[in-house]
């Protein structure tokens, strides 16, 4: 694979960038309405634009254990969950129009599947143990790659990630607390957790993308300030982090080849299967038709809201005129 | 493995090569309700700070649509918004002679004030 190519300015616009490089090499904030490079602001649309479905398209997952929740108790908590999923995205949306973005347009594209999100949420949940391993891995994993984005170079999403990683923790603490209650409950509720841990870790430990080797455009992302750390530094970060709180919990995690490393003081783990990986971005997932049917299926049906409230409007005008 | 993935959103892995478009589709069928800047002022006594943004048909339920994305903790007494055409705002081009003339004015700050130590209560 060849060296990753950075961006070269015009060289009219040389002045222009150079006070942007400064502003990036200063680890100061880039803001809306600054100068930045055409391919700076397209790949954070993109980025941004793919976190923000991410959020609107997790809310399915544990939006199917609304009605099935156990207690009074998980059903409040479950729906103050997917609430906020819907407010990230919204935060997010919010990130992308200061760059001239569009988020109706966005959303069509999503839709149209012009734009993707997250590989993890085509994967069913089958049990309420699901939704306690989300919480703790899926959101565990999130926080992981969040936390170094609210250091972004682009003010808006930094501050959009500040706000979402206040709110993950919740979703994190929920999750484990839910497994806790489970692991003190019968057999077959222990069995439960395990199993859910079984079908997630690994979709998990893909959320993170590709190894370092096959992700190109990894160097000008953390050029730009716009990535922290690489997808293998935040993966093994996140391994550290969750083996001992699988040990607390009493699960143990599918891998055989994990095994804590005295000389590096990481944990080393098995090979990913990055051809599931890929099957699933490219929309073969157990749950991908379903999702995206969902969403269009939001969008069309609830149409009439959107209509009704601008008529609305215009009528309260009127009568304010 | 496709050299095109990488993982750059916050909840992970998926293409975000070039080919993904980010240039709005003119014929897209638009809302055309206004975007609304959102500040709000998280206790008595701090100013109202800008928080995000959000569309809304009319002032009102732009009010009440702020109050459900940026307030579901407590996070604010008071909303303000504004409709984002509304705002004037200075440009970044114009960032020296907008605020150049108060980097030469070193004499509006209270350090360029030399007054000896032992001069109690300054």
């Amino acid at each position: 694979m060849s060296a990753p190519t950075l961006e070269r300015p015009a060289p009219d616009d040389s002045a222009l960038q150079d006070h942007f490089d400064a502003t990036i090499a200063a680890d100061h904030r880039i803001e809306p309405r600054d100068w930045m490079p055409e391919g700076y602001r397209k790949t954070l649309i993109r980025q941004i634009a793919q976190h923000a479905h991410s959020e609107i398209i997790g809310m399915q997952p544990e939006g199917d254990w609304l009605l099935a929740a156990p207690s009074l108790r998980r059903k409040a908590i479950l729906l103050a969950k997917v609430q906020d999923e819907a407010g990230h995205g919204m935060y997010l949306y919010s990130a992308t129009e200061t760059l001239g973005a569009d988020r109706a347009d966005l959303t069509d594209k999503l839709i149209e599947q012009k734009q993707k999100y997250s590989s993890i949420f085509n994967y069913p949940t089958l049990t309420y143990a699901d939704v306690g391993v989300i919480g703790w891995l899926v959101d565990g994993a999130a926080i992981c790659n969040q936390v170094p984005l609210c250091r972004s170079s682009y003010g808006p999403y930094a501050r959009a990630m500040i706000r979402i990683c206040k709110e993950e923790s919740f979703h994190q603490r929920q999750g484990y607390e839910l497994l806790m209650t489970m692991m003190r409950g019968t057999e077959e509720q222990r069995a439960m957790v395990q199993d859910a841990v079984d079908r997630w870790w690994w979709p998990t430990l893909m959320m993170f993308g590709p190894p370092d080797e096959h992700s190109p455009n990894t160097a000008q992302s953390m050029a730009w300030g716009i990535k922290r750390h690489t997808n293998d530094e935040l993966r093994q970060k996140f391994v550290d982090m969750s083996v001992p709180q699988a040990d607390f919990l009493g699960v143990t995690i599918p891998d055989p080849e994990l095994e804590f490393d005295p000389e590096t003081g990481h944990y080393r783990f098995g090979r990913l299967d990055w051809e599931e990986f890929k099957r699933v971005v490219a929309g073969q997932g157990p749950m991908n038709a379903v999702r995206l049917a969902r969403r269009r299926a939001a969008r069309d049906d609830n149409a009439w809201i959107t209509e009704a409230a601008t008529a609305y409007a215009a009528k309260h005008a009127e009568g304010a005129a | 493995m496709s050299s095109e993935m990488t993982a750059e959103g916050g909840h992970g892995a998926v293409p975000t090569s070039a080919d993904v478009p980010v240039t709005p589709t003119p014929a897209a069928s638009r809302r055309d309700w206004p975007l609304y800047e959102v500040f709000v002022r998280g206790k008595r006594g701090l100013n109202h700070v800008h928080v995000g943004s959000l569309h809304a048909p009319d002032d009102e339920m732009a009010v009440h649509a702020a109050r459900d994305l940026y307030t579901r903790r407590n996070e604010g007494v008071s909303i303000w918004v504004v409709k984002a055409a509304d705002i004037t705002a200075s440009s970044p081009d114009e960032k020296d002679p907008m605020f150049a003339p108060s980097g030469d004015k070193v004499y509006r700050h209270p350090t360029f004030y030399d007054i000896p130590e032992n001069v109690p209560h300054m």
